[in-house]
């Protein structure tokens, strides 16, 4: 019993930078969960990719004005994301590049001025910070600011929901009763930038986008309702934190991509043995049913 | 149901200035149910998306008199739809409230008992919780029609909606079509089927980017007619010149 507790438990008793990642990884999951399911629903989940890198250039003018701090960083880094993301669709709709096409260029370009400008001005540590994250050193401050955009996420989606979902599989009838699929989609992709913000500060902008789609994934393998998927996705996301932040732990890991491949792990395990057109499904024969 | 009249004045439509309709003008009559006909990319479709407000026209008008955008029911050819969306038949047969629901709204049990109604009407009863993707080609047009028929609206324009399905499901939705002609609902439906044309549609438009006839379907669906329409697509013009006829 007592080597469970020192197994599963003991880190997050003993530590506050474990409780405090637990909680950062708590909030990212509610948020991330949902946004992602949406994302890879409205086959955008290279989009998302493309959107976190979009991140850094923002983050690293705000790294160069006050060194690592949180607030600069975040604002830089939703400015330079939603600015790829509005040039990408504007792109998109106003010359004859596809939008997988014009996000690809601007997130390259973007990647490489972010990289091109923490490396200027800072230490290989700080661009290792700005690429990989720091989950295990989120401070309160962090802290508010993920669990603030979870909170406004979940709102937000609750709010949009319908007509959201009306764009993604049918956006010809939602035009046609009256509905402005536009916007709402505008509303989604700020979203989405925000979540990667807030992903940006623990896992870092390689790999903020790994908690968004790797559970979105995953979940689609085991439930086939939007709000059972998010639900779902949330779940995942949730126990992928917890889980890699103990691997990490015990096995003197970076944290971050501890998380992320727990995730991968489940995505694996899920495409390999899940209850929806899973591998197990579609490939072993079963009894059919009468007609 | 209160008959409603669409009037298209001198209408012209298309893509990047290449008109798709040019020069259009008419009327679909209140209450009236009328088949659009032509060949391929004689802009059937294109003036179905303009009358619903999807593309706005280049020039000339359309005029929809007392009924609003809204109330006209739209159903779109399948392949704009994403069939692999994980939604229920029932949640998406339910969308057809929107003008009384919204983004808000709460479906009221009069409104579910209505869905329930509705997929009765096209056979689809058991399959509530089936989500839309497992539903056969003709199952899907059964349940866009299930849609339609909650819109309850006073137009209705549906595009190809018997392509690709077979003909038990056919005759079951021109059943559903004739309700609406029974309401005095205008049904306006583009089809490639002339045989069904002449037998079920009493008025047609015949176009070829270039209205060739648009009146009673045994009028306009005359040999020497489907002929011109045929022959009107095949000059493509390389380097059109700015089109000379101006609005009346």
């Amino acid at each position: 019993m007592s080597m469970l507790y020192d197994l599963l438990a003991a880190p997050f008793v003993d530590f506050a930078f474990m409780r405090r990642a637990l909680v950062a990884c708590a909030a990212l999951a509610v948020g991330c969960g949902p946004v992602g399911v949406l994302l890879l629903l409205r086959r955008m989940s290279l989009v998302g990719d493309s959107m976190s890198h979009a991140v850094l250039p923002g983050a690293a003018i705000g790294f160069v004005i006050s060194g690592l701090s949180l607030v600069s960083m975040s604002i830089g880094g939703f400015v330079a994301g939603l600015l790829v993301a509005l040039a990408s669709g504007v792109v998109t709709r106003v010359t004859q590049l596809r939008e997988d096409a014009s996000f690809a260029a601007f997130y390259l370009i973007s990647i490489a001025l972010g990289v091109l400008i923490v490396s200027t001005r800072g230490s290989n540590v700080d661009l290792m910070h700005v690429l990989f994250g720091t989950i295990l050193a989120v401070d309160n401050h962090s802290l508010l600011l993920v669990s603030a955009i979870a909170t406004v996420s979940i709102a937000v989606l609750a709010v949009i929901y319908r007509p959201l979902i009306v764009e993604c599989f049918d956006p010809a009838f939602l035009r046609s009763v009256g509905g402005h699929g536009a916007s709402y989609h505008i509303l989604f992709l700020v979203l989405v930038v925000l979540n990667l913000v807030a992903g940006f500060q623990a896992l870092g902008t390689l790999m903020a986008v790994g908690l968004m789609m790797l559970p979105a994934a995953a979940a689609r393998f085991w439930s086939a309702e939007v709000w059972s998927l998010a639900a779902a996705s949330a779940a995942i996301a949730l126990v992928s934190g917890y889980v890699g932040l103990l691997v990490s732990f015990h096995f003197d890991l970076p944290s971050g991509p501890a998380i992320v491949l727990t995730a991968g792990v489940i995505y694996l395990v899920s495409m390999a043995v899940g209850s929806q057109g899973s591998l197990r499904k579609n490939l072993i024969a079963q009894p059919h049913y009468e007609s | 149901m209160s008959a409603a009249a669409i009037r298209l004045d001198d209408l012209t439509l298309g893509y990047d200035r290449h008109p798709a309709v040019h020069h259009l003008s008419g009327s679909f009559g209140p209450g009236s149910l009328t088949a659009i006909v032509g060949p391929n990319g004689a802009g059937k479709t294109t003036l179905l998306k303009a009358i619903v407000g999807l593309l706005r026209p280049l020039a000339g008008r359309i005029e929809l008199g007392a009924i609003r955008r809204a109330e006209i029911a739209y159903l779109p050819q399948q392949a704009d739809i994403d069939r692999s969306f994980p939604i229920s038949v029932l949640d998406m047969v339910q969308l057809g409230h929107w003008g009384r629901i919204g983004v808000f709204g709460r479906i009221s049990p009069a409104m579910r008992a209505a869905a329930a109604h509705a997929l009765e009407a096209v056979g689809l009863t058991s399959f509530e919780r089936r989500p839309i993707g497992s539903l056969s080609a003709g199952q899907f047009q059964r349940a866009l029609f299930a849609r339609t028929l909650l819109q309850d609206c006073p137009v209705i324009l549906l595009d190809e909606p018997f392509t690709a399905i077979d003909e038990h499901t056919a005759q079951d939705l021109l059943g559903l079509v004739h309700r609406w002609h029974g309401e005095r609902r205008t049904v306006v439906l583009v089809s490639h089927d002339l045989e069904q044309v002449r037998r079920h549609f009493p008025q047609t438009l015949l176009v070829a980017r270039e209205q060739i006839g648009w009146g009673p379907t045994a009028e306009v669906l005359t040999p020497a007619n489907l002929q011109r329409a045929g022959a009107m697509l095949e000059r493509w013009k390389e380097n059109p010149e700015i089109c000379g006829r101006s609005a009346a």
